[in-house]
């Protein structure tokens, strides 16, 4: 009868959180040897896998290599067991294709490919589980892995989502709440000189609410800058006592 | 804040989907109390003093309700008695989901601050949210999450000092809940103990809804129906085609005998016929139910018997008696019947109606009558029956058992005396669902605060035209003035003319609770003597209301015109206006005929009034229909509002001066939104009436010798004007009135939605109300799509949705039918009053409509009509012959045709005090055995009472 009240007259969401706040954010860096960089990362019941190779010589065609900067290759993708109904998902259906293409904007704008002239980054981010903010997700995930492989940046990329329900903004949409179909924004900002990487709205918004939600996703950005700086931190201790054990022995 | 918080995931399993959800458990939700030492809160909301005084529980309380006392007892929650209360996010919930007008009505007390309720957001606190146990119900789950609630917050407020000597108590009808929660040492009562323990609010009581126990139910006394099959197993058998859905339909005259309507558009049977008690088995008018037909042999025939439930006892053997009449119908006639099965959706409202005692004295059982006689009666308890006897009172259904001939229900509020005008008043806006209740502290939270001005953000995307010479011009007395107007000359030697409508969208912005309660009350009510305005007064009568001398926000059309009243070019804009003069009709008119005014109002007027001539002549050439129905405006008593005089309408040129810039402002904006928004206009049409509804017309028209033509409606105006006749000039008149009958209802839609919008009657292909915000929600919606298309406001979802407009049109099409109705009731209730006053009048008619076995008369004096029956029960019936072809009715030797002229007597007749009505009766020409005797003879005169009253008088 009733739909689902996505904000109560309280303020809280469905899962208990209010406007502005997060879900929570857990991330490991490093978690593949193989690969140059990688990285694992949950955003509330989201969980994305980034792992980055290169830069590199250019592999297959030769014709793609750009003479004053570094290819990106991104591929995204979905596992099967990801969302709650289990669906065949080839590479390539249209909604990977599109996800692939923002992240490839993303990263070259963030990435100082212009270091690595005729060669290639390869980045390839799977989503674990679905619920909400994939893509968000996986760029939060992929910064992580292109900063454990040690490539330059102008800065970190952080991404979160914001909706408007009720004339308030919501800060990073878990999957109910994207479901609801109001409009929702995907932003992905360098937080320092607050540049915009990417940003994707989806449904209507009235420009005079978009300053309101602009304003609420930066603030998530932000605040998700915080949690990865910690989570680089962390990994940066965590590497120099394993360096340092090892020159001690 | 991210850190600060504890989390814990719960998972959700469900079929064979796996659903995770996150929940996030919080330690910084607050108590609520004004005492509380631990939370650190800005607004508590629970008083440390408590008014509320209770024999059970001496100390101050909050009291802790559970789902099932919200959604039954909300009557009781809502007197201002009761304060103080604690509202689970768990209740709330189960209530959003079982009832959403019970939900609206809690929302509206929480958001009251003289009530002191406060919703405690239990589900995501750390220390009350609780896990569903494996083997455990929802609904266990849910009693057990508000009794671990209940027991948090009574350790909660011994933590700290001053709250020491508070108590929680939970109130719960249901005996599991009550009995664990005793066990676990919380104190519980349950709503009836509770209200009945109050010290000095015994009336209190009767509101409260008779609940009772399922389990009880069964072993004292018989069933009489049989059991409703469950809702889950009804959609099934819909499914299957066993049964099928429809609406029920009780009938006014017979309360043994429904039909109810079946739903879609492919079914076989569109009308299923219900007859006999059980077979009704507790389904009650508008409510959606599950019929199951009978077999082919026991179909019935609808009776044309007239049966009032009169009956005493419960007994329902005489009862039965009663069904042995209704099977005298011809078989041959039978129609599809059926028995009711189940109940889909009950639409049961609260009843107005009167209280019929019972015969036992010491009882406190009694019937309730409802003033619907579609509504069966309701049987109530209360211990004030010798004070509500003869009153008007409100009366709920809490529910209908399966062993009760009736259902319960509960008293909620006396309303008056019977008869009274302020109690019928409120009995036909109840009777009207026209909600008229004050509004609630959500509602005015949204207006603005006074004193208010305009501020340059309001001044953003608006012109100012606080220069221009606008007036408005309206009926005496009137407040909420929407609209004005100006006409000034160009120097190009064209006229400009500005339209300036109350900008009441920028007041009530979307969504808002302001919003919510115009939407849903659709239209200000007029009725004779008071006005029930669709927003608040502050801004109906003040801020809205383009008053002279005050600076007021307007939506301004403003065309360029030239002097053959052509339009040259169209702007849409907001505006600040200040009106110099707000005028009369009669006042407007003066200013335009005395040749010694020639101010700039009086010369703007003028222009108008010149202008507005011509595009009524253009208007009438393209077929645009003017009908006529005789409107009646009482003369009230200053003092006591008596009606004391009756007087039709006048119409001055200025009226119409005025209707032609509506009109013309209400086409362009039309047009302007559906060029910007195809899909999204709101819209009003009038679709042609189908041509046999001219039928009557016609054939009226043809007994005396005239043609009324009816192709087109330019025909149809043509040749009503033509249909003159020197020696009856009133039936022209009569000709017209008759016109308006044949027409259809004019109704909004959504330009998206439908594909044909003509308007009939104004002979426009397009057409919408722009020009009265204040009174209509249709043109706030108009005025929000305007602003978009001209770039003064805000878009917002539901705007650009046509399911939502198509809703937002259903909603206000009902609201105004249900205006009209209640406008036409108020007006007949005054016309009893000014008959009472009056006693008997004998008073001359025409013939409007000839019937089988009556006339209908229209008195113009009154603007009266009236039936006049030739068959009376107990009487002998007079020789009856009716004629189709030429519509007339023989009456022993007279012979009565259309527009023919009577005389008839008009009498009060009292006899029910709930349905009061003026009878007819004809007086000339004399038939023997039909018109009343004289004066002095009252052997057929039921209007006992007026008659005495007329003798007292003289
Ligand atoms: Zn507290």
């Amino acid at each position: 009868m009733a739909g689902l009240e996505l904000l109560s007259d309280q303020g809280y969401r469905v899962d208990g959180r209010k406007a502005g706040e997060l879900r929570k954010i857990q991330a490991r860096m490093g978690v593949f040897a193989q690969a140059d960089g990688s990285a694992y990362i949950e955003q509330g019941n989201t969980k994305a896998l980034a792992v980055v190779y290169g830069p590199h010589e250019i592999r297959g065609s030769r014709s793609k290599t750009l003479h004053d900067r570094a290819v990106v290759n991104c591929q995204y993708s979905m596992a099967t067991f990801s969302t709650g109904e289990r669906k065949r998902r080839p590479h390539g259906d249209r909604k990977s294709t599109e996800m692939t293409l923002h992240l490839k904007q993303t990263f070259e704008a963030a990435i100082l490919t212009q270091l690595y002239p005729r060669s290639q980054i390869d980045i390839y981010v799977q989503i674990l589980q679905a619920d909400g903010g994939n893509y968000c997700t996986c760029v939060n995930a992929a910064t992580l892995a292109i900063i454990d492989a040690g490539i330059p940046m102008r800065d970190y990329v952080c991404a979160c989502s914001a909706g408007f329900i009720e004339d308030t903004p919501l800060a990073d949409l878990s999957y109910v709440e994207e479901a609801a179909g109001g409009p929702q924004l995907a932003l992905a900002l360098l937080p320092k000189s607050d540049q915009i990487a990417l940003l994707e709205m989806n449904s209507r918004l009235h420009e005079d609410h978009l300053e309101r939600v602009m304003d609420a996703a930066t603030k998530a950005c932000k605040d998700v800058y915080a949690v990865l700086d910690q989570a680089v931190k962390e990994h940066l201790q965590e590497v120099s006592a394993m360096l340092g054990d090892r020159g001690m022995a | 804040m991210l850190k600060s918080k504890t989390f814990m995931k719960k998972t959700r399993s469900g079929g064979v989907l796996k659903i995770v959800r996150e929940h996030y458990l919080r330690d910084d939700i607050t108590c609520g109390c004004e005492g509380c030492e631990e939370c650190s809160q800005e607004n508590p909301v629970l008083q440390l003093e408590t008014v509320l005084q209770s024999s059970l529980c001496t100390s101050p309380h909050y009291l802790l309700p559970d789902t099932n006392v919200l959604l039954h007892q909300v009557d009781i929650l809502e007197d201002p008695i009761i304060q103080n209360v604690i509202v689970l996010q768990t209740v709330l919930q189960e209530v959003r989901s079982r009832s959403a007008p019970v939900y609206k009505r809690i929302r509206d007390i929480i958001n009251n601050s003289e009530k002191y309720f406060y919703t405690f957001t239990n589900e995501h606190h750390r220390d009350t949210y609780i896990e569903q146990e494996r083997g455990e119900t929802a609904n266990d789950r849910n009693d057990r999450a508000i009794r671990t609630a209940a027991k948090w917050y009574n350790n909660h407020i011994k933590k700290s000092k001053n709250m020491a000597h508070l108590q929680v108590l939970l109130i719960t009808n249901d005996r599991k809940n009550m009995e664990k929660a005793l066990e676990e040492g919380i104190v519980a009562y349950t709503c009836e103990e509770y209200i009945k323990s109050l010290v000095a609010n015994p009336e209190l009581v009767d509101r409260l809804a008779a609940v009772f126990d399922e389990k009880n139910e069964i072993e004292s006394g018989k069933l009489i129906f049989s059991e409703h099959v469950p809702l889950s197993k009804l959609q099934q058998g819909i499914k299957s085609s066993i049964y099928v859905q429809g609406t029920f339909r009780a009938s006014r005259d017979n309360y043994l005998e429904a039909t109810v309507w079946v739903h879609g558009d492919d079914t076989e049977h569109k009308e299923i016929i219900i007859q006999g008690l059980r077979n009704l088995n507790r389904a009650m008018h508008e409510d959606v139910v599950a019929v199951e037909l009978l077999v082919k042999e026991n179909w019935v025939a609808p009776s044309s018997v007239v049966l009032q439930d009169d009956e005493e006892s419960d007994d329902i053997e005489s009862t039965e008696e009663k069904e042995k009449i209704l099977k005298t119908g011809v078989q041959a006639n039978a129609k599809p019947s059926g028995k009711i099965v189940g109940i889909i959706k009950r639409n049961w409202r609260p009843y107005c109606g009167m209280l019929a005692r019972s015969q036992i004295k010491e009882s406190t059982r009694h019937l309730f009558t409802p003033a619907d006689r579609r509504i069966p009666r309701i049987r109530i308890e209360t211990r004030q029956a010798s004070t509500l006897e003869g009153q008007r009172i409100i009366v709920a259904i809490d529910g209908w058992p399966k062993n009760s001939r009736y259902p319960n229900g509960h008293f909620v509020k006396n309303l008056g005396t019977a008869g009274d005008k302020e109690t019928e008043t409120e009995v036909l806006l109840l009777e009207h669902d026209v909600p008229h209740q004050p509004f609630s502290q959500a509602v005015l939270s949204f207006l603005p605060k006074m004193p208010w001005s305009i501020t340059p953000q309001d001044m953003k995307h608006r012109i100012n035209l606080r220069h221009l010479y606008v007036c408005s011009v309206d009926p005496p007395g009137c407040t909420d003035i929407d609209d004005a107007l100006h006409c000034r000359e160009l120097e190009n030697g064209n006229l400009e003319v500005g339209v300036h409508i109350a900008d009441v969208s920028h007041f009530i912005r979307p969504g808002t609770a302001l919003d919510q309660e115009s939407a849903n009350r659709g239209t200000t009510v007029y009725l004779c003597e008071k006005r029930i305005d669709m927003v608040p007064e502050l801004l109906s009568s003040n801020l809205c209301s383009l008053r002279s001398e005050v600076d007021r926000l307007a939506f301004s059309c403003i065309w360029e015109i030239n002097q053959d009243a052509q339009i040259i070019n169209t702007k849409f804009t907001k505006s600040v206006i200040n009106s110099k003069a707000s005028l009369t009709y009669a006042e407007a008119q003066m200013r335009i005929d005395s040749p010694t005014m020639n101010d700039e109002i009086t010369k703007s007027l003028r222009l108008l009034n010149k202008l507005a001539k011509i595009l009524k002549r253009r208007r009438i050439d393209n077929g645009a229909l003017t009908l006529s129905s005789p409107e009646v405006r009482f003369h009230l008593d200053s003092e006591t509002h008596d009606p004391i005089d009756l007087q039709t309408k006048e119409l001055k040129e200025t009226n119409s001066m005025v209707e032609e810039f509506m009109l013309l402002a209400n086409i362009s904006v039309a047009q302007k939104i559906y060029d910007e928004f195809p899909e999204y206009a709101l819209l009003r049409k009038h679709p042609a009436p189908p041509p046999a509804n001219y039928d009557i017309l016609v054939k009226a028209a043809k007994s005396k010798d005239l043609e009324i033509k009816t192709d087109s409606a330019k025909a149809l105006a043509d040749s009503l004007d033509k249909a003159e006749s020197l020696a009856f000039p009133y039936l022209n008149t009569l000709l017209r009135i008759l016109a308006t009958r044949c027409m259809m209802q004019a109704v909004y839609f959504c330009s998206g939605l439908d594909n044909d919008f003509h308007h009939y009657g104004l002979a426009s292909p397009i057409y919408t109300h722009f020009t009265s915000p204040i009174r209509r929600y249709a043109d706030v919606i108009v005025h929000r799509l305007l602003a978009v298309a001209v770039g003064a406001d805000t878009t917002y979802p539901d705007l650009m949705d046509k399911h939502k407009a198509a809703e937002i049109c259903k909603n206000i099409n009902f609201r105004h039918k249900m205006a009209q109705y209640s406008q036409r009731s108020s007006v007949a209730f005054h016309t009893q009053l000014f008959f009472k006053t009056k006693g008997i009048l004998n008073e001359e008619g025409y013939i409007l409509f000839v019937r089988k076995n009556a006339i209908v008369v229209l008195i113009p004096k009154f603007g009266l009509e009236g039936t006049v029956f030739f068959e009376e029960k107990d009487k002998v019936k007079p020789n009856l012959v009716y004629n189709d072809e030429i519509p007339s009715l023989k009456v022993e030797n007279s012979t009565f045709y259309m527009f023919d002229k009577v005389k008839v007597r008009i009498t009060l007749d009292a006899s029910n005090l709930q349905h009061q009505k003026i009878r007819m009766a004809l007086v000339e020409p004399e038939i023997p055995g039909i018109t009343p005797l004289t004066k002095s003879d009252q052997s057929n005169s039921k209007g006992e009472p007026a008659l005495k009253k007329s003798k007292l008088d003289k």
